[in-house]
């Protein structure tokens, strides 16, 4: 036999990337109104690099969608807009009118109801909107344990629910994409990734990441066990009044007043991903919203978030 | 001490460890067994004794274990698995779970799947991905009806490696004999069953590459991830080191280039790439290859494959790709050609048919009906087809077969099936990229079944040929009628 080739090349980040490429074309085909969800963060960096990878030197044929919930840290935002110039591609933004009527802010309302009705409210607002009828998420199976089962291609019913115990089987990488008018399904092509394979993946391409992954001097006030840091002035001045400067960073990013920061030292790449090798706690236990109760995404997901 | 070693390395050399680890294999496997096999707990035992459990998980994992476990207050490794709340209440798990860690070799993707007959559906699932399968067996129990329903599935399926994995070893008192007994049971059981799919599949069949059989207390962790001192008759390696050694750089088909195209990139006109994924194979800029069904040939121009390292304003190509790399091709000749045809080497002879002989496996609640027009989606192609004929269904406990003219639930068989087009075949043994499909009910949107072309045939039934009447008359019943299922004729 002829070989050429060194079938060892094929590492494990090489075959992630092109089970992703794969899932990614496979909605543009299979799909008239697909949208990728853009949430900043490292995964939406990730997921957004592979996408440019996989119809290169095509722009990706979908928009991403912003679900902004005015409430995102700075740095976001600024990070998102230039990223967007950028590379060239299409974005969307979407926030609840009604939320931003009613003055929604998580410092008074608390985390559920601001979460209720300017993220998952939002959401199906925007995707009612959109009719979109694909749409792509950063989410991977190793973050919590109903994600575990959730399928690539994730049936969604016209209220946007998610029925666990009737899931369509998926074998090979062969993904049924049918579905009827109003319907949708979810894509979630980072599926196997798990954290590590994500951090890996963005030193060895160079993918850009929000700052706030690395480690600063930053004006922090300790709430309910939480570092939150001030982003601006609607934290409650008694709340500003206590900040210190500490160096600290973000282990995940979302709503300033909901996401904790960790106290680190690790100001470049290599030194991050050597900090959460070397730390004993998940990703996810900086969120707020996970620790409401248990089993609480599952229930979440059932309801239509996402 | 690999922990500890790589621990270390972590601390000083992080620039080196990721070096290092950028370079890992993928192994994908499964694992058969029930809740009393132990199985839960060996997944559990394999994330945690990995570092992959980190503390907060653990905290609320001992929380939960006193709510719900069944080790009276001790850490209940099942918990951490069984994911979704209204299966941890009723204690077992329901569906198809992933799980992943990783060594300092390579990174595995667990799929887990419940071992109760009526999930056969879920074990084809998660055996369809898989390289390699941990067959469990409790050691008190030996090799029941479970095992040869198991190792039917994992065989069938094409699974290369086989390892089974001999449970419970210290409530045998980590007994040697009672350890060869089962192994040569399973022996002579899977010889059988090689007979058996032989007869179903042709000789074309030849069963895993390995088998091999280690003796465990996943509870305990002997042999799991440590050798155990209680065997010391027990010369081979420890499940996690075997898993790190099995050669599977091997298992990829480099021969046959397979590349089903899977969406046509056409930014402007200067540029006309075909992607997808190579299915199987290898392809070389400058090799002639040629698109099936319509046999018309170009050479490959460029392989494209953007790479941050090799970046920059323009293309990015290489010279040579194989699977399961995802690339796009541009073709020396403006050739028409789109989403579902297949493009393979000029030099490959490959049949194209209208109809297959596969074994089918049904995942629907409803059952197979004989000349219902379905729809089937095989790699990148979608096209109608109704199953003319169910040959038999197999017992998966006693593989007998069973005569039948339909497919119930959890049942597989073998049947032949009319497309309403002619594709290029490839038998599912040779090649699962191209030898895979999926069964949609065109109503209900379900994935009904899933299918391994056994080869291309013939259909016994002349192809009939309709006055024009009558070919109005299916299109009128087709367009206003869809709930009848009617199935196109004339083409």
């Amino acid at each position: 036999m002829q070989k050429s080739i060194d079938s060892e090349k094929i590492t494990h980040l090489k075959q992630l990337e092109a089970e992703s490429i794969h899932i990614l074309r496979e909605v543009a085909a299979e799909f008239e109104n697909p949208v990728m969800m853009y949430s900043i963060g490292k995964d939406s960096s990730v997921m957004l690099h592979l996408a440019m990878k996989a119809f290169y030197p095509a722009k990706p044929p979908f928009p991403l969608l912003h679900v902004d919930t005015l409430w995102k840290f700075k740095e976001m935002i600024d990070f998102r807009d230039r990223r967007v110039k950028e590379l060239g591609v299409e974005l969307v933004v979407h926030t609840n009118p009604e939320g931003v009527e009613m003055g929604i802010n998580p410092f008074i309302h608390g985390s559920k109801i601001h979460t209720d009705i300017m993220k998952t409210e939002a959401l199906k607002q925007a995707l009612n909107k959109g009719k979109y009828d694909a749409v792509i998420g950063g989410a991977r199976r190793d973050e919590e344990k109903s994600r575990a089962k959730e399928r690539i291609f994730s049936f969604r019913d016209r209220f946007h629910r998610w029925d666990p115990k009737n899931q369509r089987p998926e074998l090979w990488n062969i993904y049924n994409t049918r579905i009827n008018r109003g319907e949708s399904v979810r894509v979630f092509p980072l599926s196997n990734w798990t954290e590590l394979d994500i951090w890996q993946y963005i030193y060895l391409e160079d993918i850009p990441i929000v700052p706030l992954y690395f480690a600063k001097e930053r004006p922090v006030v300790e709430i309910d066990g939480a570092k939150i840091m001030v982003d601006d002035e609607r934290m409650p001045k008694e709340l500003r009044d206590k900040a210190k400067m500490e160096k600290v960073r973000f282990r995940t990013l979302g709503c300033y007043p909901l996401t904790g920061a960790v106290e680190s030292n690790a100001s470049t790449l290599p030194e991050v991903i050597r900090e959460m090798l070397l730390s004993r706690t998940s990703e996810r236990e900086g969120r707020v919203i996970d620790k409401d109760q248990e089993g609480s995404m599952e229930k979440k997901k059932i309801e239509g978030y996402f | 001490m690999a922990q500890n070693r790589s621990k270390a390395t972590i601390a000083d050399d992080i620039v080196g460890y990721l070096k290092e680890h950028e370079n890992k294999e993928l192994l994908r496997f499964i694992t058969c067994g029930s809740v009393d096999d132990g199985k839960s707990t060996l997944i559990g035992r394999l994330l945690f004794d990995s570092k992959t459990v980190l503390e907060d998980q653990l905290s609320a994992l001992k929380k939960e274990s006193k709510k719900f476990g069944t080790t009276g207050g001790e850490i209940d490794f099942a918990l951490l698995i069984d994911g979704l709340q209204s299966e941890r209440e009723q204690g077992i798990t329901i569906d198809v779970a992933y799980r992943f860690f990783a060594t300092d070799r390579r990174k595995y993707i667990i799929a887990d799947t419940p071992g109760h007959e009526q999930y056969t559906r879920n074990m084809v699932t998660g055996a369809s991905t898989a390289n390699l399968a941990i067959i469990l067996i409790d050691a008190r129990k030996g090799v029941l009806t479970q095992t040869r329903r198991h190792a039917y599935i994992v065989s069938l399926l094409g699974i290369k490696h086989i390892v089974v994995a001999v449970n419970k070893m210290d409530i045998v008192g980590y007994s040697r004999d009672t350890f060869e007994a089962i192994k040569g049971d399973f022996e002579k059981m899977y010889a059988k069953l090689k007979g058996s799919l032989r007869h179903a599949l042709g000789e074309r069949f030849e069963g895993a590459a390995t088998v091999d059989f280690i003796p465990i207390s996943a509870l305990n962790g002997d042999n799991v991830v440590q050798k155990s001192g209680n065997m010391e008759w027990y010369t081979g390696r420890p499940l996690l080191e075997y898993l790190d050694t099995v050669e599977i750089a091997e298992d990829i088909n480099l021969e046959d280039f397979r590349f089903p195209v899977q969406y046509v990139n056409r930014p402007d006109l200067d540029f006309r790439g075909f992607c997808g994924t190579i299915a199987s194979g290898s392809i070389k800029k400058g090799e002639g290859v040629t698109v099936l069904p319509s046999g018309k040939s170009s050479v490959v121009k460029e392989i494209v494959i953007p790479s941050a390292k090799r970046g920059g304003g323009s293309l990015a190509t290489v010279d040579e790709a194989c699977a399961p790399m995802a690339v796009t091709l541009t073709l020396e000749d403006e050739i028409d050609i789109g989403r579902g045809d297949l493009i393979v080497k000029s030099n490959d002879t490959l049949q194209t048919s209208d109809a297959v002989e596969a074994m089918v496996v049904w995942m629907d609640e409803k059952p197979l009906q004989i000349g219902r027009e379905y729809e089937i989606k095989r790699a990148t192609t979608s096209l109608s087809a109704i199953f003319e004929s169910v040959e038999f269904k197999k017992d998966v406990n006693s593989w007998e077969e069973i005569e039948t003219d339909t497919l119930q639930l959890n049942e597989i068989g073998k049947s032949v099936l009319r497309l309403t087009r002619e594709i290029a075949c490839d038998p599912y043994l040779s090649i699962k990229g191209t030898g895979s499909f999926i069964v949609i009910d065109k109503i209900t949107n379900r994935t009904v079944a899933a299918g391994m072309i056994i080869d291309a045939c013939k259909s016994g039934e002349e192809k009939r040929v309709y006055t024009e009447a009558e070919i109005e008359l299916n299109a009128y019943i087709r367009k206003y009628y869809p709930e009848w299922g009617c199935a196109k004729i004339g083409e």
